[in-house]
């Protein structure tokens, strides 16, 4: 289907399936039960799950095709969102042309950024990558404050000209919009005591990950694809080859940097802020980290990672002394107290340390990342369908 | 000419603490080929060893003052330091006062202890997995240290006074001939200059004259032959991991009084000594030491006043800009070995 | 099958509603329109649910600690538990005790981590999630500002926390946001008078100031209040966020010609700023034959403590401070004393009354609608809640009360005796008018229901 071969058909379904089915699977708890904290089914956190996702296959496209560690992407999604606030705020907050301009935007900052990067390897190639990136976040935080907005961010304003829409005399600032549809219009469906949210912005993101993840495929793939990992496994034997590896790690930096430009351009067509905290180094960090976690090389490991990481930072973040008491409620007071007080460590203020140790443990336990985990616990199942058969090698350790 | 060696002191003492952190970073990388991320963690885990030291020497019992009250009008609970008690209050708090500069005494063998614990529990694993999941493992780390520090201590930055002796500025500008009051440099921050040339000198010189260096040295040139000779040299890798993990943590100890600490004070040095340590080429411990140096005095004189007039913001990226030239210039830093790290 | 253990979210009405007629097997679909709700997460059950919003991790994670424990405190006392607080020394009396508008208060919380995206990421799981009808807090002005203007979008209304810099209730202001912390402006026009009768009228002053909003506003308030009574301006130096060590900057203001130093800086960037300032003897140094000076704008005594001995002496300006001796003030440390051992900060104290404030308008209003809220809260007049005779402005949804001018004190008697107060400054001297050059460009716009 579509070009692609059975096994990537199956895998490309199954993505499918996820996202179309997302606001099932994640909100698996009934409301009125304690655990519907741990629920994640609302538009925010949908659309980011799905953003970061493409932000994760894009960076995959770069770090796990080539085994290039950028350590600034997250200046080319910052880069997008700018680029995709001034559209809305100059001609219309239909989204339309603020996408476009955050891809082309992207597209162009990475060109540059790449073709000097890319003359450096290895670990001179990343601290590059990082210098660009930290720059960009201490000129867009202080000195381009008239282009940024700065600390406050970059936002709409009742002021703004928005040159393509009629006048607007309402006082409100128009809703961002698809063509009259509001990113945020939707509907909530009740089942018993379920209640799934369904969200315009997140489908329709949903759709643009769709695509970037069959695109991410077709990549993985092609003869390009596959120059690409013969510059991960040895880019000297290439040169020696007569091959210049330049082209192609210059095309697929910019690729993965316009695939952050477009997460970066969907991030404010979703919810029109863009602040420059988005590129600071511990965002591009935070990319690493997801599509390390998830499984680097893999298809479906980052936007796994991403998930993850995401999910963490929303909901256990958010978990109080309260909610400890009301999930612990059930046990007696002798064993509810310390248990209590052993839990905040790790939620609320602490979910930097849940964080944090989640990494240590897939890092030390899980080397391919959550991917294989699943892998492993695949084989396990399979396993035990057929005890004859020798058992499955685990996915070959992400580099 | 009086700004530019202000600046240039200022330098060398930013320089100070960029350098030893290098060191340590290099330390770890040239042995073990660990790209240790939880390094600024360890730095910050050395200044709150100060911390930790001065709240022992003020622990202190309550004392009801009746003749005074507290905000809610109950009667006023005074503190009075046991050490101030045992010793009467001269050498009590004359202790008190010299808690930073003792704190080097806790610190060494607590640092070791840490570094030992940590190689032998977690890096140890790592030495043949690919950089990034070490860099995913020690971060993962550094982002749990830091969470327990600020369990203790909060998230605020707690001053930590330096001896009495040491307050005060020194006029520099009398000892170079120009006016009086035209230099003056606080005793402290000399000190902490001097202090780091002593550790670098002190690493240096243990790495170059003693048997032990020797066999590191030669470990981290081609470490197969010198095990094939019959020499253990993960046990003196191990080592030199915890003397890294020392050199971070007095590094931290000394910094207190320059800069009150708080738990997220690693991470801040992190990406620059990263960044210092590529600059100067990875692997070089003398070019993470002149990285550290040059990359300190250069971000002091962009800060100049004059300097920003005339570029605005370079204050804000000239490290990044430097190390950009620099990699641009000599592929590997300034002192890098070909082949290291650049795959 | 209708335990309700959980009494959070819009949808806890349906949930009853639901459960009812739950054994049909046909579901039933609800369009975000068909809510038969006239705004956005309209309360129908018997809670309302409130979102505070707070660093708790980051830089700020000290005062967003505090903020909880305020946010906490108000809601026990909103909800008839504890002392009542300030509850009994508020003007207005339309509290019951018995929550709002007979609803038992219930509360989310989230971390800001102080920075835009995380502050606004947190406060639409609250609006969305949570079905929050109100955010507040904060403890900068960066996420402050996105808050708001998410707020504004969602149709929610934002009750800001500590925000200082002149934007938020300047250039953007929104119709939904509401502002209790006094601005940069007020700084500057309440410190001006004091640091001329304790320094003179001639004064040459050296600006270190945060490179971001923040700073430019409150460089630009103080520079021109204190040229207005006729100091002169020798530099402005911008230094970067986080800089950790200032000594690059701090050492050449001795030669510059300045003999006062006006540090723009709030939180650790304060803290370190002074102490590198008192290390390099600025504070003993002579200049143009007079005592060397310096100044802080925007004082916090939780950033005092970090600053320690540094601080003493040292002229700055405060929302509140614990030590006020009005009842208001007396009431509200007590309550919180008593509670949790320590007195309250300036941050704690504008959360509790913002969310004081928030519960009176409902009551006043008889609605939980923002834009009844809106109406309730412009123009509103207000006493009893620490600051003295207090307006919340209906052009700019600011509040216009009294400024304290305070200075590291000499004597601590403890560790939260770090600051006194020098002088309270009428509101009148600080009002200015809302098209102020300082805060213009900005548009209220029309309140938001949402929905």
């Amino acid at each position: 289907m579509l070009g692609l071969n059975k096994k990537d058909t199956g895998l490309f379904l199954f993505v499918l399936a996820l996202i179309v089915f997302a606001p099932f699977i994640l909100n698996p708890f009934p409301e009125s039960s304690d655990l519907a904290r741990f629920n994640a089914g609302y538009p925010d956190l949908m659309q980011r799950f799905v953003i970061f996702g493409i932000f994760a296959i894009g960076f995959n496209i770069l770090f796990g095709l080539t085994g290039y560690l950028s350590f600034g992407h997250a200046a080319f999604l910052g880069v997008g969102s700018y680029a995709g606030v001034w559209m809305m705020k100059l001609l219309t907050v239909n989204i339309v042309p603020a996408l476009i301009a955050a891809i082309v935007v992207a597209g162009i900052f990475s060109l540059v950024i790449g073709y000097i990067c890319l003359r450096r390897s290895g670990i001179y190639f990343s601290i590059l990558t990082l210098a660009f990136a930290q720059m960009s976040f201490a000129l867009a935080y202080s000195v381009l404050t008239p282009i940024t907005a700065g600390e406050t961010g970059l936002q709409l304003s009742l002021a703004d000209p928005r040159i393509l829409e009629a006048a607007n005399a309402s006082g409100t600032i128009p809703a961002a919009n698809f063509f009259g549809l509001e990113m945020r219009s939707g509907f909530d469906w009740a089942v018993g005591d379920w209640v799934f949210t369904f969200n315009f912005g997140y489908y329709l993101c949903a759709v643009f990950m769709l695509i970037a993840f069959y695109i991410s495929i077709r990549i993985f793939r092609s003869p390009f694809g596959m120059m690409l990992r013969a510059v991960k496994s040895n880019q000297q034997r290439m040169g020696y080859t007569g091959l210049n590896s330049k082209p192609y790690m210059l095309a697929a930096f910019v690729i993965s940097g316009m695939y952050a430009g477009l997460a970066g351009g969907l991030m404010v067509a979703v919810d029109p802020l863009a602040g420059a905290d988005r590129m600071f180094w511990t965002a591009s960090g935070e990319v690493v980290l997801m599509t390390i976690l998830g499984g680097v090389g893999t298809l479906l490991g980052p936007v796994l990672g991403a998930g993850m990481i995401k999910y963490f930072e929303n909901i256990f973040s958010r978990l109080n002394e309260s909610d400890l008491n009301a999930l612990f409620g059930f046990l007696p007071d002798f064993i509810q107290a310390p248990l209590v007080t052993v839990a905040q460590m790790f939620v609320g203020d602490g979910w930097l340390m849940t964080l944090g140790l989640m990494f240590m443990l897939i890092v030390i336990f899980l080397p391919g990342g959550l991917l294989e985990g699943v892998q492993r616990l695949g084989a396990l199942v399979s396993r035990k369908k057929k005890t004859n058969e020798p058992s499955q090698p685990a996915a070959a350790p992400a580099e | 000419m009086d700004a530019i060696i202000l600046q240039i002191l200022n330098g060398l003492d930013k320089g100070s603490a960029y350098a030893l952190i290098a060191l340590g970073l290099t330390l770890i990388f040239g042995t073990l080929g660990v790209v240790n991320f939880a390094h600024g963690a360890l730095f910050m885990l050395g200044a709150f060893c100060a911390v930790t030291l001065n709240a022992l020497f003020t622990l202190s019992h309550q004392v009801i003052d009746p003749s005074r009250t507290d905000f809610l009008g109950n009667p006023l609970r005074v503190e009075i330091p046991y050490l101030v008690e045992w010793f009467g209050e001269a050498t009590g708090n004359a202790i008190i006062d010299w808690s930073v500069p003792l704190s080097i005494l806790i610190a060494i063998p607590v640092m070791a202890a840490i570094g030992l614990a940590m190689e032998r529990g977690l890096i140890k694993h790592f030495y043949k997995r690919p950089h990034a999941d070490q860099i995913l493992v020690t971060f993962g780390l550094a982002i749990v240290l830091q969470q327990v520090v600020k369990y203790f201590y909060g998230a605020n930055p707690i001053p930590m006074p330096a001896p009495d002796a040491f307050v005060g500025t020194y006029d520099f500008g009398v000892l170079l001939g120009f006016d009086p009051f035209s230099i003056m440099y606080p005793y402290w921050r000399l000190v902490y200059f001097l202090f780091s040339l002593v550790i670098i000198a002190a690493v240096f010189a243990f790495l170059r004259y003693t048997t032990f260096g020797m066999v590191v040295r030669a470990g981290m040139a081609d470490r197969e032959t010198v095990g094939l000779l019959g020499i253990n040299i993960g046990r003196r890798f191990t080592i030199m991991f915890a003397i890294a993990a020392i050199v971070a943590g007095l590094a931290g100890v000394m910094y207190t009084p320059i800069v009150a600490p708080n738990y997220n004070m690693g991470m801040n040095f992190l990406v620059l000594s990263f960044v210092v340590v590529v600059v100067g080429g990875m692997g070089s411990l003398p070019g993470a030491v002149l990285a550290g140096f040059m990359l300190g005095i250069l971000e002091s004189f962009a800060s100049m006043a004059a300097v920003i007039d005339i570029v605005p913001g370079i204050n804000q990226v000239i490290i990044y800009l430097v190390a950009i030239v620099v990699l641009l210039v000599r592929p590997r830093g300034l002192m890098g070995r070909k082949g290291v790290m650049e795959d | 099958m209708t335990l309700i253990r959980k009494p959070l979210s819009r949808r806890s009405v349906l949930r009853a509603g639901a459960a009812g007629g739950a054994l049909l097997a046909t579901p039933t679909i609800f369009t975000s329109r068909a809510w038969a709700q006239s705004y956005t997460n309209e309360p129908t059950g018997s809670t309302v649910t409130l979102g505070f919003n707070v660093p708790q991790s980051g830089v700020y994670a000290d005062e967003g600690a505090d903020q909880l424990r305020a946010y906490e405190l108000a809601v026990e006392h909103i909800n008839g538990e504890g002392d009542g607080g300030m509850m009994n020394t508020f003007s207005s009396k339309a509290l019951k005790g018995n929550g709002i508008l007979g609803k038992k208060v219930v509360y989310v919380t989230g971390d800001t981590q102080t920075k835009t995206d995380a502050a606004r990421a947190s406060a639409r799981s609250m609006i969305e999630k949570d079905g929050a009808i109100m955010i507040t807090g904060g403890s900068s002005s960066g996420p402050a500002v996105a808050v708001q203007a998410l707020c504004q979008e969602a149709g929610v209304i934002f009750m800001a926390g500590l925000t200082h810099a002149n934007d938020t209730t300047g250039k953007d202001r929104r119709a939904n946001g509401f502002r209790h912390f006094f601005n940069s402006y007020m700084s500057g026009a309440a410190l001006a008078p004091v640091l001329k009768n304790a320094y003179g009228a001639d004064r040459n002053a050296y600006y270190l100031t945060a490179d971001y909003n923040w700073g430019y506003t409150t460089e630009q308030a103080i520079s021109e209040a204190t040229e207005a009574i006729g100091w002169n301006t020798v530099n402005k130096v911008l230094t970067p966020l986080g800089a950790g060590d200032f000594s690059s900057y701090i050492a050449p203001v001795l030669q510059s010609g300045a003999d006062t130093l006006v540090l723009v800086h709030y939180g650790g960037d304060m803290v370190n700023s002074l102490t590198n300032a008192v290390q390099f003897g600025l504070r003993e140094a002579q200049a143009n034959g007079k005592d060397f000076q310096i100044v802080v704008p925007l004082f916090s005594r939780l950033m005092a403590r970090g600053a320690g001995e540094n601080i003493k002496g040292i002229f700055g300006s405060t929302n509140w401070h614990w030590s006020l001796q009005d009842e208001g003030s007396q009431a509200f440390t007590r309550s919180f004393g008593q509670k949790y051992g320590f007195p309250p900060s300036q941050a704690a104290h504008t959360v509790y009354c913002q969310t004081l404030l928030y519960a009176d308008a409902c009551e006043r209003a008889g609605t939980f609608n923002p834009c009844g809220v809106v109406e309730a809260l412009e123009d509103f007049e207000f006493d009893g809640l620490g600051n003295g005779k207090t307006l919340y402005r209906a052009e700019d949804h600011q509040c216009f009360k009294d400024v304290l001018v305070v200075k590291g004190k000499e004597n601590p008697t403890s560790e939260f005796d770090l600051l006194e107060i020098v002088e309270i400054t009428p509101a009148e001297q600080v009002t200015y008018p809302h098209d102020h050059p300082q805060f213009a460009g900005g548009a209220l716009g029309t309140c938001n229901p949402g929905a």
